[in-house]
């Protein structure tokens, strides 16, 4: 995996950005989406208020109290408030920025257009049309995302994905995608538009992160509810101690109940939030996979099984030939000149690996000049060559050419029969070769298992996600790749519809689904899988059917996203829990100060032992505001996930957030009681 | 003292002892197995089903079942009222007491529906024993009640995906006259035994020491204690409980009525691991609430023990512990395990003054009404332990990085929603019904209410309002609770804090009940282990903290600190 450069956390112009920002969010139809924070914006109006009247009467009055109080108590909250603000508008800020340098590569550039009279007229991009078709040579910037509808060209996409290696993109078939932005190398394509100007992914992507269109995702809701019903009970908790204050005769100011109502209500959690539901977006888009909503991300932290295609994913791309079988009676080296023969034309990677395979020797002078190749296809399951001399040569499917060798009447020599089935047993692909239709031998084609892909397998055994391989090798072959990688379950001879079919059973179980695609016929199952990534590569179809594009085109990221989605949901719970957690303590700092006065034997609660009343309440609402910012990092990078078990996580995170949520503010309150108390 | 406290020991552990075959066969009742009571009962049952044309076998969804709990729960409200306002003309009333007054009838029958048994009478002077009966009636019923509410939600937590969860008249039917029927005919057969009154006829005679004669009350008492203590009633015969020497005569009657309250709330937990076939999980829900018992238990023991400081302070000897007001016969560790047994467990039933134990003492008490779930009242205790599981699920799923599971059902927005209304509930009513009281002492202080000014009086307001939301049903006393303010604010909250805690988690259940079931995978966070054991007990500890510290603050603690 290759992450975009990291640059400080910190970048001063988004800083800045995101602090204007946090004043515009102070209008209340904003803070109103969350009702933690909006109720300490209220508190916020309260004591400005307070603070006047305070300050028109002189500091007379013992509930209203000191105007000079007031006013920094004033202050204080309406901080914990731009904090929150400026965590959002932060993390709105960095997606934005992540976006932005994507989308920077598809400034407006200059299109050839195709006229219906076949006519090329120049434009530029941004007057694209979906469904308008243009046209792109070599050294042209693409300008607009479509699909090729005419001609093969390589391209240079290293603007979105950073790879430097050009990709082969081609009219038809699950390749004839491209993306605006991206640089022709050779050759000449006719691309039909796609998306309509402002409504690429990108985009979409980037408005779900400006918040306008950003949606609570389930998890988030029901969080939501729970930090409201927390609010709710510190209400009750507030309202009903006025008489209480009032039945053990003691006045408490206006200032000190905002205060502990402040500090109360989960502001840690409220305040970050969004940002961390941001965050989770933004971290995918730095793994370079655009995420349609929200809740993508999130489903990906529950998925319980994972789809993934073979090739590419758990073996290196392709096929390689690894060794040469006779049958008695054929000498070996005769079998390697004639699969050398067949495969001399065959731009095949399994062609040329063969003719690798072969030792110069041997295969020193071969030559196909004058010979008519034959190509493979779906229906004869085979290739070759025919050599002037009448020589025909065959490779293929072993059981295609048993059907030609026994039409002509020839038997199919057992020992070979024996080493097919060898073969397939340890996990290699047999390929069988004929000279005028009669056996001379097989070849061995093994698939490369991608070094660490166990390790990775491993991993998500212990997150509790079944890996399933998707191949079209058959069940012997199948199974054997499958054991060796490491995943739980195989499809093999998979059909398109076998995927689906997978899919639907598994989550009549009630899992949840994820796989990667990029073809058209992957669509429907990208579609019904809870978490769909298709690839960029991949066809429109393909994309339209997924909830996420995944930029880098690589198999392996489904492992990623899934943990990003974890992550999202873990920084939540954790920062739940420090944020309830801390309540303890601030308890222990504001209840005794709001008694001693009138019970001083209430001083036995003070175990902090902090100077004053006042200091101790400035002290627990300093600390309330400022763990906000001190904790935007974590709410923006994340809870770090690690796969040993969920009791062992939670006992992990229990014990930090959860221990460490009841001590921190202990620690915290004393240092800064005994700061204010030296001003004071 | 080694004796006292090895009482105590014996008490808890044979209740536990006890608890695990009991659960068993509650779980075989539950399931729908035979047990040895069919041959008699069932007949009788049918025909009352028969006559009532209700279909027992029917699978009810969950608002049908809370549609039926809720409709007989009304039908027994007006016919208890019925029987309280004309018991004088009703048979079986040799002492010829007199009807209630309608207030006070609308009182007491509220109280004992909802499973509190406040008492604003003394049984002695206030009831028939036709009333006596009815009460007692009450006392099967509302239990039956809870239970049956328990019982539907232990259908909802197996492997599966529905909507129908058994049938609401065969579950209190058979909870009523399978579970509790022969519970409290054993222990109701011990008391009479052991010198407790079971008869229709009228007041004894008896010559005291002095020569006096004094006129005893007696009735059908023993069946009524037994069920009062087996039920999580709490509502006594006698006027001052299990205090009496009729109602408790020994050492031995305590242990066994003590042993009673605990009995059935624990047998619950053990009940829902056999239903379950998943003990580990029961283990970790006994596991909690045992430890919370023991954490209010045994500083209650000490301090009750300890004597009170301020006789200490005067040069007194205290060598048998804090005795104002409580019973010789039972002694101070005893009445602490009883204490905080009655308490936990909503039942309310009280062998001595709770107001005269030591204020930490009373803050126990007072928290074990606040959780009300450490063990908890017959069926409702593992209702109200089953939100704050819900709440507890939902923070450590996030946790660990999933949605939210439990039972292998995901716990979305909707419940996360009725868990925290149902939890708001118990502060809103507590709170709220002590402000409105603080405030009256505020701006009436001429009101006859409090014997205590100061902390102590802040302590009983509320006690008396926790023990109304906890439908316990114990008075700090102390308070002069009997008068138009105490019985409607009150009312209030006996009502709410009975039948929400109760339609919430059902409510929940059946949501969770009709998802999809999810199998268990690596990745789950599993429910049955001590880690998880610790986060409910850390959500139930800081909830309560968070809810009541102020008050508890103002009351006990400022009380205890000021000792």
């Amino acid at each position: 995996m290759r992450y975009k450069k990291q640059k400080g956390l910190f970048q001063r112009e988004l800083v800045r950005a995101a602090l204007w920002q946090s004043v515009i969010k102070l209008d209340p139809r904003q803070m109103f989406r969350n009702p933690v924070m909006f109720t300490v914006e209220i508190g916020t109006a309260v004591m400005l208020v307070v603070t006047i009247l305070s300050a028109m009467q002189g500091g007379q009055s013992p509930e209203l109290g000191n105007p000079g109080y007031n006013f920094v108590i004033f202050l204080l909250l309406l901080l914990t408030v731009l904090f929150a603000n400026f965590a959002e508008a932060f993390a709105e800020a960095r997606g934005k920025a992540q976006a932005d340098s994507l989308r920077k590569t598809r400034k407006d550039t200059p299109a050839k257009k195709l006229n219906a009279d076949g006519s090329v007229s120049a434009t530029s991009s941004s007057s694209l049309q979906k469904g308008d078709r243009f046209v792109c040579e070599a050294g042209d910037i693409i300008p607009s995302d479509g699909e090729i509808v005419e001609g093969l060209a390589s391209i240079d996409e290293s603007a979105i994905t950073g790879e430097s290696a050009p990709v082969i993109r081609e009219a038809g078939g699950d390749k004839s995608s491209v993306t605006g932005g991206t640089k022709v190398l050779s050759d000449r394509i006719v691309v039909e538009v796609t998306t309509q100007p402002g409504e690429s992914f990108l985009d979409k992507m980037i408005a779900l992160v400006e918040g306008a269109k950003r949606q609570k995702t389930p998890n988030e809701i029901a969080l939501t509810i729970l930090l409201a019903g927390f609010t709710i009970v510190f209400v009750i908790v507030c309202v009903t101690l006025k008489p209480f204050a009032d039945y053990a005769d003691t006045p408490i100011s206006i200032a000190a109940f905002v205060s502990l109502f402040v500090c109360l209500i989960p502001t840690t959690i409220g305040g970050l939030l969004s940002a961390i539901g941001i965050a989770g977006m933004d971290r995918a888009l730095r793994a370079n996979v655009i995420t349609k909503s929200g809740k993508a991300v999130e489903t990906a932290g529950d998925i319980d099984t994972l789809l993934l295609d073979k090739t590419g994913t758990i073996t290196i791309g392709n096929r390689k030939a690894t060794n040469f079988y006779p049958p008695d009676g054929v000498r070996r080296d005769d079998l390697v000149r004639y699969s050398v023969l067949s495969s001399l034309a065959d731009e095949t990677p399994e062609g040329k690996s063969i003719v690798e395979l072969a030792s110069p020797e041997i295969t020193k002078g071969l030559s196909i000049e004058g010979a008519t190749l034959i190509k493979f296809t779906a229906e004869t399951r085979t290739s070759g060559v025919n050599m002037p001399d009448g020589t025909r040569i065959r490779k293929g499917a072993q059981d295609t050419i048993r059907q030609i060798v026994e039409r002509a009447g020839n038997a199919f020599p057992d020992d070979i029969a024996h080493e097919i089935q060898h073969i397939s047993a340890n996990g290699g692909t047999p390929l069988a070769v004929a000279v005028n239709e009669k056996v001379v031998g097989v070849i061995e084609l093994q698939d490369i298992i991608k070094p660490g892909i166990q390790d990775r397998f491993q991993r998500l055994r212990r997150m509790g996600v079944k890996t399933v391989m998707v191949t079209g090798d058959n069940p012997l072959t199948a199974k054997y790749i499958a054991e060796k990688a490491g995943v739980d379950d195989f499809i093999a001879e998979a059909k398109p519809e076998d995927k689906m079919n997978y899919i639907r059973a598994e989550q009549a179980q009630g899992k949840l689904v994820a796989m990667m695609g990029d073809g058209t016929n992957d669509a429907p199952a990208l579609a019904q899988a809870d978490v769909g990534v298709a690839m960029n590569s991949g066809t429109q179809a393909a994309k339209e059917a997924g909830n996420m594009v995944d930029l880098d085109n690589d198999p392996t990221k489904l492992i990623e996203v899934v943990e990003i989605g974890k992550q999202l949901l873990m920084t939540r719970g954790t920062l739940t829990t420090f944020s309830i957690a801390n309540d303890v303590a601030k308890y222990f700092a504001i209840v005794p100060a709001l008694f001693i006065t009138s019970i001083p034997a209430l001083q036995a609660l003070n175990i902090m032992n902090l100077n004053s009343p006042e200091s101790a309440i400035l002290s627990a609402v300093i600390f309330n505001a400022f763990i906000i910012p001190a904790l935007i990092p974590l709410a923006l990078k994340g809870v770090a996930y690690k796969p040993i078990g969920a009791s062992a996580l939670l006992r992990r995170n229990l014990l930090i957030y959860g221990l460490g949520g009841i001590l921190v503010p202990f620690v915290g309150i004393k240092l800064i009681d005994l700061i204010v108390s030296a001003f004071v | 003292m080694n004796t006292e406290l090895s009482g105590v020991l014996a008490i808890f552990l044979i209740a536990v002892l006890l608890a695990i075959p009991l659960g068993r066969y509650i779980a075989r009742v539950y399931l729908g197995e035979r047990t040895l009571l069919d041959p008699i009962l069932g007949p009788v049952e049918n025909l009352f089903f028969r006559l009532s044309r209700i279909d027992n076998s029917r699978e009810m969804t969950w608002q049908e079942h809370l549609k039926a709990l809720l409709s007989i729960n009304l039908v027994w409200f007006l016919f208890t009222m019925f029987i309280l306002m004309n018991m004088a003309w009703l048979p079986l009333n040799p002492d010829g007491n007199p009807s209630m007054t309608p207030d006070l009838a609308f009182n007491t029958s509220i109280s004992f529906v909802v499973n509190c048994n406040l008492q604003h009478y003394s049984g002695e002077t206030g009831l028939s024993y036709l009333g006596q009966l009815s009460l007692m009636f009450q006392q099967f019923v509302s239990a039956g009640t809870g239970m049956a509410a328990a019982a539907i939600v232990f259908n909802t937590l197996r492997a599966r995906q529905t909507t129908g969860l058994g049938n609401f008249w065969d579950y209190f039917a058979k909870s009523t006259t399978r579970i509790l029927l022969p519970v409290a005919f054993i222990g109701a057969l011990v008391l009479i035994f052991r010198g407790s009154p079971m008869t229709f006829e009228g007041k004894d005679t008896m010559i005291t020491l002095q020569g006096d004669t004094v006129q005893v009350s007696s009735g059908p008492a023993a069946g009524m204690i037994a069920i009062k203590q087996a039920g999580t009633n709490g509502g006594g015969y006698y006027g001052v409980n299990s205090a009496h020497p009729l109602e408790n005569p020994d050492y031995l009657t305590n242990m066994i009525e003590n042993i009673l309250i605990l009995l059935i709330p624990i047998a619950m937990v053990f009940a829902l691991g056999f239903y379950l076939k998943r003990r580990k999980l029961a283990w970790m829900v006994m596991g909690v609430m045992t430890l919370g018992y023991l954490l209010l238990l045994a500083p209650t023991v000490y301090f009750e023990m300890n004597g009170n400081p301020a006789i200490s302070q005067m040069g007194v000897s205290e060598p048998t512990g804090s005795m104002e007001g409580k019973e010789i016969r039972h002694g101070a560790a005893a009445s602490a395990l009883w204490a905080i047994s009655t308490t936990v467990t909503s039942n309310g039933s009280v062998n001595a003054m709770h107001d005269s134990t030591m204020p930490l003492s009373g803050m126990h008490e007072m928290l074990g009404m606040m959780v009300n779930s450490f063990y908890g009242g017959v069926g409702v205790g593992f209702l109200n332990f089953y939100i704050f599981i819900i709440i507890a699920v939902f923070i450590s799923g996030l946790m660990v990085g999933r949605t939210p599971e439990f039972m292998g059902k995901k716990v979305e927005a909707r419940e996360v929603k009725i868990a925290m209304f149902t939890a708001l509930l118990s502060p809103l009513l507590i709170m709220g019904g002590t402000a409105l009281a603080a405030w009256m002492m505020v701006h009436y202080p001429s009101l006859p209410w409090l014997n205590n000014p100061g902390f102590h009086g802040f302590s009983e307001m509320l006690y008396e309002y926790t023990s109304s939301n906890a439908n316990n049903g114990s008075g700090f006393e102390g308070l002069g609770d009997n008068n138009p303010f105490w019985n409607i604010s009150t009312g209030i909250v006996l009502i709410l804090g009975r039948f929400i805690p109760i339609i919430g988690p059902v409510a929940i259940a059946g949501l969770l009940a009709g998802k999809k079931y999810i199998p268990e995978s690596a990745g789950t966070l599993k429910t049955d282990t001590l880690t998880f054991g610790i986060m409910v007990f850390s959500v139930i500890f800081i909830v309560t903290a968070l809810c009541y510290f102020p008050a508890l603050a103002l009351g006990p603690l400022a009380e205890y600190f000021s000792m």
